[in-house]
């Protein structure tokens, strides 16, 4: 378990204060913050990069907060994921190993095991600065695993990449997180990140942590500014994804089940967007998938547009304009019918 | 990076800055070739063969090469102090750092004489340990250093400055010390210019003239007398004339041109990869 008490770092601006978190062994943990939040900086004195002023880092049973980097046993990939851009993808991964002085034969295998995992096994003999973005990144991983740390740190490591790889590069973190089961804090100001990766979340804000808990246990109740915002501009629901009619999955959310295009068949987590909702008065008749009635239980206005949310259960936010809420005359109570396409249903 | 040619486009403003260009660049170089295309071939190889000559351009090239090994030493880590830390009068520091850039150079042969003459203190220090400055290769070499030291620890710290910071933390996170971590990310990374600075510090030495004429004018080398080229050659023209010290002029270009080509070949070679 890695436990951060009371944990207090000077940023020059401002404290990072009062920072207290409790991580279990191989959890997905997400620190997400507004850009400016200080995430890097606390990253950093995790890493023993960025001196602290108070407080306790405990990782497995071992006090570090006052230890050098070196002895840390923390990696760190950062979002520009820095490799050396003297050594090839090989050596760049075997430096941690050489430093301990391992055998040339176990650096050999571990350097292969480790890309094998990663994927880039194909790459070891390039040159850092001709790979692509997704594939550096992919290197940094594997460099920071290779040594085998007890916490893997992410500093926005998606953040640099198009949207396509973005989402490959998700499945791939997921995967290597899945298969050397490492405890990872990954930071990030990206809700879709969180929703698409952590079990937990931190919300950090003025440098200290507004909230923890599961992405859509923080989406129904948000504590600050930042994730207020997110939480008018996405459905979550977590649910049980099994095999539908015509190869749809069929999810449950808690009531009601919603058809999405997936092939995974296990706890999903899903997201839909409040404008990919069609309100209506009586039940469509269309090609979407899923079609519920719920009751109005709250109305947002916000300028030409209108936030309404619909109780199913669970509740949906849909989003119209100020136009189409006037000629459906809707207030709290009306019974109305909601519509989407199973292919509006993200599904992670 | 791909640079635009300034043939592409012949505008107005590109053939005024490259006529501009061309006179300065025959400023430097017609003088250059006059001097060594004005003696025979068979007269540079006979100049050359001149004792005098010789030992002094070897004393020109050890002695600078030695201040440069001592400035890599003492100059280096405080280049990398320079680039990565944050501290109270560093300006002023490195202001401080390129004053021997102006200070007249004969002066700073006075003021070195006032530190390292044998009746002074840090001469007295180094005399226990039977080093000598004024009259000796030492001293040659201290004169070196001390005007042309800037531009190694300039163009070093701007090396460091390009390396990544988060570099040398990526290292350390991965078991690396900080001396492990200098060594291997740091210096190899800025080394390029490290040599570059080098090959300036070692070039501006070499052709010191006043500081070591004070501190040094004539030196024991290996089993000779010596003065370093730059006096060698105002010597010989003081003492018989332009024409008499023409062709030790022209092999003093020549051997600065060419060692001076062929390390900054070595600095930047690989550059355009």
């Amino acid at each position: 378990m890695i436990a951060i008490k009371n944990l207090k770092v000077d940023l020059g601006d401002f404290l990072l204060n009062n920072i207290n978190l409790e991580i279990d062994s191989g959890e997905y943990f997400i620190i997400l913050g507004p850009t400016g939040a200080g995430k890097t900086v606390l990253l950093e004195a995790i890493a023993g990069l960025y001196p602290v002023l108070e407080g306790e880092i405990w990782v497995e049973g071992r006090e570090i907060a006052r230890l050098n980097p070196e002895k840390r046993r923390i990696g760190i990939v950062y979002q520009d994921y820095s490799l050396f851009p003297h050594l090839s993808v090989e050596e760049n991964i075997a430096f941690g190993l050489k430093l301990r002085k391992c055998p040339k034969a176990s650096i050999k295998e571990k350097v292969n095991d480790i890309a094998e995992i990663v994927g880039v096994t194909h790459l070891l003999e390039r040159k850092p600065q001709t790979l692509s973005g997704g594939e550096q990144q992919k290197v940094a991983v594997a460099r920071a695993l290779v040594t085998e740390p007890e916490v893997l740190l992410l500093d926005e490591p998606l953040s640099a990449l198009d949207p396509e790889t973005k989402e490959m590069m998700q499945q791939e973190l997921r995967e290597v997180h899945w298969r050397t089961k490492v405890t990872i804090i990954h930071v990030t100001h990206d809700f879709e990140e969180a929703i698409a990766l952590g079990h937990r979340v931190a919300v950090l804000n003025n440098g200290c942590i507004a909230q923890i808990g599961a992405p859509e246990e923080i989406l129904r109740q948000p504590n600050s500014e930042f994730i207020a915002h997110f939480a008018l501009s996405r459905n979550i629901f977590t649910g049980e994804a099994e095999e539908g009619e015509d190869g749809h999955a069929c999810i449950d959310v808690g009531g009601i089940k919603l058809r999405g295009v997936t092939d995974l068949r296990r706890e999903v987590r899903l997201s839909l967007r409040p404008e990919d909702i069609i309100i209506s008065k009586e039940p469509l008749h269309s090609t979407a998938r899923n079609c519920f009635e719920g009751v109005v239980s709250d109305i947002a206005h916000r300028g030409a547009v209108v936030y309404v949310t619909v109780n199913v259960p669970p509740n949906f936010i849909c989003l119209i304009t100020r136009q189409s809420f006037e000629e459906l005359e809707l207030k709290k109570g009306v019974r109305i019918w909601i519509t989407f396409k199973a292919s509006a249903v993200h599904v992670f | 990076m791909t640079k635009t040619s300034v043939w592409r486009k012949p505008d107005s403003m590109s053939i005024v800055f490259i006529l501009l260009g061309v006179i300065i660049l025959l400023f430097i170089f017609v003088p250059l070739l006059k001097t060594v295309s004005s003696s025979s071939p068979g007269t540079l190889w006979n100049t050359l063969l001149d004792e005098e000559v010789y030992s002094s351009i070897l004393l020109t090239i050890y002695a600078a090469m030695i201040a440069t090994l001592v400035g890599l030493f003492l100059g280096v880590p405080l280049a990398y102090l320079l680039a990565r830390r944050q501290f109270w009068g560093k300006r002023f520091l490195e202001g401080l750092i390129d004053i021997p850039i102006v200070i007249p150079h004969s002066a700073v042969g006075v003021a070195l004489l006032f530190v390292f003459g044998s009746n002074f203190l840090a001469g007295k220090i180094f005399h226990s340990v039977g080093i000598v400055f004024f009259n000796s290769v030492a001293g040659v070499v201290i004169a070196m250093i001390f005007v042309s030291i800037p531009f190694l620890i300039d163009s070093a710290k701007e090396g460091f400055k390009a390396v990544d910071v988060r570099l040398e933390k990526v290292a350390r996170t991965l078991g690396a010390s900080p001396w492990r971590s200098f060594l291997r990310i740091s210096l190899p990374l800025a080394w390029r210019s490290i040599f570059s600075g080098s090959v300036m510090m070692w070039a501006r030495g070499a052709s010191e003239f006043g500081a070591v004429l004070i501190l040094a004018y004539y030196v024991p080398f290996f089993g000779h007398y010596a003065r370093v080229a730059p006096i060698l050659v105002a010597d010989r023209f003081n003492s018989f004339g332009l024409d008499y010290a023409r062709p030790v002029t022209a092999i003093v270009i020549l051997i600065s041109l060419i060692v001076f080509i062929v390390l900054r070949t070595i600095a930047y070679r690989g550059e355009k990869a």
